[in-house]
């Protein structure tokens, strides 16, 4: 069971979608749907909590592995992301990815939080800042024209693999 | 303490010129904002106001900076509710840029990151605020340019 009370909230970015939950819910946790808007990643969950969540490149390798911390249809799906597929990135602590899904008049409000367990530098936190808004406005195309578009791969902002770096190097999680 | 501050990014399949009209026009603005639209000239050092439906001011300030089809700099004092009108001025930018992250869209999908902050140390309500309000009408406002209807009405 992950221990959901050792992540403090960090990012979060809503969006209003001209949506159902269910349909919503099905973006979120459905592969074929996944690689429309996800950078072409594919979701790839066992549905319940304590499952394995993976996102997995085209290719089939791992890009973020971790464990389902909720899995409450269609309203809340919450799980732990390791970056395992970029190198050094692998070596910092899991991060907690939660959505929450909302009926809001005729649209759904989509949240999505993203928390840390150790006190993350600004500039790893760019990381996160930067792709949820291409991710998530992609959904949002994705859900209401219904036109599979192809993102092209984000690399990390400036100043974050260095921060990244830094942070393997000195460890500031275990103090 | 440093002067609280909301930042909003979203992309949207549109052009420069189209969500620059879509930021500046007020019929428009009246479509995705719930009603609300702006009066302004859009010229820097003008007067600037957001007016309810029924003519009340909500919002009022002055342009600082416009660059068409760029970048927006509002300087932007709540009118409607004492205590935030009390926390005085706030600053909002609007910057547009072309977004390569969609490759097969051919240069038509456009960033625009929203970035509210208070002019002081003190702002943190009026920034709460605003922090509850820009996602919904930036979501409204992507829809509108893509599909030709807003999300949701209030």
């Amino acid at each position: 069971m992950v221990d959901v009370s050792k992540f403090k909230p960090k990012t979060v970015y809503v969006t209003y979608i001209a949506s159902t939950p269910e349909r919503v819910w099905q973006a979120l946790t459905d592969p074929s749907f996944s690689t429309k808007y996800f950078f072409g990643f594919a979701v790839d969950v066992q549905p319940k909590i304590g499952g394995t969540f993976k996102l997995l490149y085209p290719d089939g390798r791992i890009h973020a592995i971790g464990e389902v911390a909720d899995w409450s249809p269609p309203a809340r799906f919450s799980c732990t992301w390791l970056i395992e597929g970029m190198g050094e990135f692998g070596e910092l602590p899991e991060c907690l990815v939660t959505y929450e899904i909302e009926s809001c008049g005729d649209a759904v409000r989509l949240t999505m939080t993203e928390s840390h367990s150790w006190n993350v530098p600004e500039a790893i936190l760019k990381g996160g800042q930067s792709g949820w808004p291409a991710v998530l406005s992609n959904l949002k195309s994705v859900l209401e024209i219904g036109k599979p578009m192809v993102l092209a791969q984000m690399g990390p902002p400036p100043g974050m693999v260095e921060a990244v770096k830094k942070a393997i190097a000195e460890k500031p999680w275990l103090h | 303490m440093s002067k609280p501050k909301f930042v909003y990014v979203t992309y949207i399949r549109t052009t420069p010129e189209k969500l620059w009209a879509a930021l500046t026009d007020p019929q428009t603005i009246r479509k995705y904002w719930f009603g609300i639209t702006a009066e302004s000239d859009w010229k820097p050092g003008s007067s600037w106001s957001l007016k309810f439906e029924d003519g009340r001011t909500a919002d009022s300030g002055e342009i600082l900076e416009s660059v068409p089809q760029k970048r927006l700099v509002i300087r932007w004092q709540n009118q409607f509710k004492p205590e935030l009108k009390a926390i005085g001025y706030t600053r909002c930018t609007m910057e547009i840029e072309m977004a390569d992250y969609y490759p097969d869209f051919g240069g038509k999908s456009v960033k625009l990151t929203i970035t509210h902050e208070s002019e002081t140390d003190q702002g943190g309500p009026m920034i709460d605020a605003v922090s509850n309000g820009w996602p919904k009408i930036l979501s409204n406002l992507k829809s509108l340019l893509e599909t030709g209807d807003v999300a949701f009405q209030r």
